[in-house]
């Protein structure tokens, strides 16, 4: 059977079944390649590696972005936080992929600051921003004596420092310290959040924490038991955490 | 040289919603028709499927389904003294692309405006005099009426199966439904949605305080549903990814779900996916449109002409390929002259949050369209007299499924980060819920599109540039909305709300919603509006202009309700009158 044969009847069934249109209508109805419909090509999102080492992070920028993030949402009596949980290799993935380059984003000039309500206007990709705001955040720290680097910096003077870049109340060479901040901030969230195919939310334990059960796609079963707590466990989009972990 | 292709009868530039839906209807009527879609094809099985749609990283954050800001976007500020800047990165609206457009990726809330809402400029000056509506409104009348349009909204749930209970048959108020309702010649096809917690909780205080909440009508299925056309549709299954997302379970009406599975198998029939139209040519004249330009995914470059021709890409694309192509004269907003571009209006919106210590509201569970809603301020529902403002929203509780990434409902007075954070997020996400209020927006005399004179996209063509802000009307407008919502709140006694007004300027960065409108509005003047009642442009008889660029100016509801009705009034306009005796219908 021709391949674009075999691809229109799997589009025209798969799913949304016809019940009043004959089939026999099928065979010359579509003019050959113009529905580029492949059957057996699922468009599923590939898992990252999260067992080796960094992909586009220096040591000394995953050092910075190990400390930081550990400060954001940090590990305490209520359950892992987010280096537990991975999201450094998630932001290392992101930057490294078509995220980190701003594959998406419309990055052509003239380039100007602009106004808040305007949003993101750095030429900056956010690969490069990292890059530079790493670099420009221990060059501060160094200046103001405070230690070598951020990530050598105990964890109250760590918080101290992450508040003044919140505010933009630090001086950063040729970064926007209150822009990367925002930046930082939510790839962390979505690194504790984020289906763990992506390198964080290891063992689900973001999910865990709040209590949010993942990638299911049938409540329908509960969606009238009004103030009950829901019975299952979290799920991701390859299973449970005993049979993913690795 | 682009290479000329044979003629077709009509011809779709766009796939979404309104293409599929006019396709359907002029293939029936007969003719050939083409769609070009500069976007994929995008079909459940492979792009959403139940395996791997849940994926709140990748479809929403990322922008999997959304348009692409690197291939064109537009140019924003808020007012004409500032230089518009490209919005680099999607935030306050998310455009769709490829086959389906953002019909893939809405939530699925199908309103009918109110009848009053067809003659908001009438209306409001006779009700409150000519003050309510000030030299800086330019908000018109559609030229159509709920009554003409009833039949045709009517089409278009029967098609979608929407979900609902209606308020008011023929007349005759019904219990349960929204009263304030126009008139409908039927019940809805699908009865109401099952509620979860939150809902129900908003709909008990509601009623308690003596107003009349009832069912969103939604787009996804209550039940399984077999359309007038013959296609299935599923029952939802409260997945908590609708909106923003696609439907792996065939829930959700979309062309996909309702429309395709029959129009890809007729042979007058054809789609081209990755054909970026980039032109409209008109003859010597300039009254008649004589083909398309589109470039393919190889970049090479072809002349498609047609008969009729059919704009049915997003409002933005619409106007500025109008603009683009020499089609109507642009507007000056300092003048007040010209009609392409005029009128571009959006959406106000705000909200209350509201924490248990007692309750576990289990907000994961939702759809996109499954809320429970109060309608007495929407429109014109109430007595606006010395309120400062016109036009009005719905308010209640849409639990479109708490997505772990986006929804981190803490108290007032929390820290962004830190332990304290933490200790938030987890005492409160399952005991938290949202009151959101949706607002009208009205048409002022310095909103408006034009092309940017500085950023170009792929092709080198200027950027629409978009200049908006909201306006007194719609801030006295929102914060009375939330005024109510947080009365309503308080009455369903939790432990403490958060108030979240609207304030400011409009801002691109955080998500507000998908409901750009006008910029090619419909009228009966040529002077003052792009299309005519049939959305057939007053300058080019052999194109028709679909979408919310119609609208002169942006009710209280969700648009995709409305758009859907006009363009199946403008089909039958087509085939019932200009088929016979092609020219202009108004």
């Amino acid at each position: 059977m021709d391949e674009h044969r075999l691809s229109r009847r799997r589009l025209l069934t798969a799913g949304a079944a016809i019940t009043a249109v004959p089939v026999a209508a099928a065979a010359s109805a579509l003019g050959g390649a113009d529905v580029p419909f492949k059957e057996g090509q699922a468009n599923a999102p590939a898992a990252v590696d999260n067992l080796t080492g960094w992909t586009w992070f220096t040591d000394v920028e995953a050092a910075f972005i190990t400390a930081a993030v550990a400060r954001l949402i940090p590990a305490d009596d209520l359950g892992p936080g987010a280096v537990e949980a991975g999201v450094p290799t998630f932001i290392d993935r992101q930057l490294a992929g078509p995220y980190g380059s701003g594959a998406r984003w419309y990055m052509q000039g003239p380039w100007s600051p602009g106004l808040p309500t305007q949003g993101y206007q750095t030429r900056l990709t956010p690969a490069a921003m990292y890059r530079a705001a790493i670099k420009a955040i221990d060059a501060a720290v160094v200046r103001e004596s405070r230690g070598s680097s951020f990530a050598r910096l105990a964890a109250a003077d760590q918080d101290a420092f992450l508040r003044r870049m919140e505010k933009g109340d630090v001086a950063l060479a040729g970064t926007d310290a209150k822009g990367f901040f925002a930046q930082l901030l939510q790839n962390t969230l979505e690194g504790f959040w984020s289906d763990p195919i992506y390198g964080g939310n290891r063992d689900l334990v973001g999910w865990k924490l709040i209590g949010f059960p993942g990638a299911r796609y049938d409540n329908s079963s509960f969606v009238s038991q009004h103030g009950e707590k829901y019975p299952l466990p979290p799920v991701g989009i390859k299973g449970r955490v005993e049979w993913i972990r690795s | 040289m682009a290479k000329k292709l044979p003629s077709v009868d009509a011809l779709t530039i766009g796939f979404g919603w309104t293409g599929a839906i006019m396709a359907q209807e002029l293939t029936d009527a007969g003719l050939n028709v083409l769609s070009l879609e500069r976007g994929a094809w995008a079909d459940t099985s492979r792009e959403f499927a139940t395996t791997f749609a849940q994926d709140e990283l990748r479809y929403f954050w990322r922008h999997d389904l959304f348009q692409t800001t690197a291939h064109d976007t537009q140019t924003i500020r808020n007012d004409a003294s500032q230089t518009a800047l490209p919005m680099r990165k999607l935030g306050s609206y998310l455009p769709g692309t490829n086959v389906g457009g953002a019909g893939v990726h809405w939530n699925g809330q199908t309103w009918r405006f109110l009848p009053s809402d067809f003659v908001a400029r009438s209306h409001n000056l006779q009700r409150y005099g000519a003050a309510a509506v000030p030299d800086t409104m330019t908000i018109q009348d559609w030229g159509v009426t709920y009554d003409d349009l009833e039949p045709h909204y009517d089409r278009f749930e029967r098609l979608c199966g929407i979900s609902g209970k209606a308020g008011n048959l023929q007349g005759q108020i019904q219990p349960g439904g929204n009263p304030f309702e126009g008139p409908r010649s039927r019940e809805y096809p699908n009865p109401p949605m099952a509620m979860s917690y939150p809902p129900t909780l908003f709909a008990e205080a509601a009623k308690g305080m003596g107003l009349h909440p009832f069912p969103q009508p939604s787009a996804n299925m209550s039940q399984a549903y077999t359309n007038p056309l013959g296609v299935r549709l599923e029952a939802c299954t409260y997945c908590g990814f609708c909106e923003k997302f696609a439907c792996g379970n065939y829930s959700k009406a979309s062309a996909q779900t309702t429309i395709l599975p029959v129009l890809m198998k007729k042979p007058n029939f054809k789609l081209r996916t990755e054909c970026e139209v980039t032109k409209i040519n008109l003859d010597s004249t300039g009254k008649r449109a004589v083909s398309v330009t589109y470039v393919d995914a190889s970049g090479e470059e072809f002349e498609q002409p047609a008969d009729l021709i059919v704009l049915c890409s997003y409002i933005l694309n619409n106007v500025r390929l109008m603009l683009l192509s020499g089609i109507g004269a642009p507007y000056d907003p300092q003048t007040g002259q010209g009609v392409i571009g005029k009128n571009y209006a959006y959406q106000i919106t705000s909200s209350v949050n509201l924490f248990y210590d007692d309750k576990i509201l289990n907000p994961f569970i939702g759809a996109g369209a499954h809320g429970m809603l109060v309608d007495e301020w929407n429109g014109d529902n109430f007595d606006h007299t010395g309120l400062g403002f016109i036009g009005g929203g719905f308010l209640g509780v849409v639990q479109t499924g708490a997505r772990p990434i986006e929804t981190h409902p803490v108290p007032e007075g929390t820290p962004n980060w830190g332990a304290g954070f933490k200790k938030a997020i987890a005492a409160n996400y399952l005991k938290s819920m949202s009151l959101s209020t949706h607002g009208a927006v009205m048409s002022h005399r310095g909103n408006y599109l034009d092309l940017d004179p500085t950023y170009r996209d792929v092709y080198g063509r200027p950027l629409l540039r978009m200049t908006f802000d909201y306006t007194d009307n719609e801030h006295r407008m929102s914060d009375y909305l939330t005024d109510r919502a947080a009365d309503i709140a308080r009455a369903m006694k939790p432990r403490e709300i958060k108030i979240n007004k609207r304030k400011g300027s409009w801002d691109v960065v955080p998500y507000q919603t998908t409901h750009n409108t006008g910029g090619a509005i419909m009228g009966t003047d040529p002077q003052t509006s792009a299309v005519n009642r049939y959305l057939q442009s007053w300058d080019v008889s052999n194109l028709f202009v679909m979408g919310s660029s119609a609208f002169p100016q942006n009710p209280g509801y969700n648009p995709t309700g409305t758009v859907a009705a006009l363009a199946y009034a403008s089909a039958a306009a087509i085939t019932q009158r200009y088929l016979k005796n092609p020219g202009w219908l108004a």
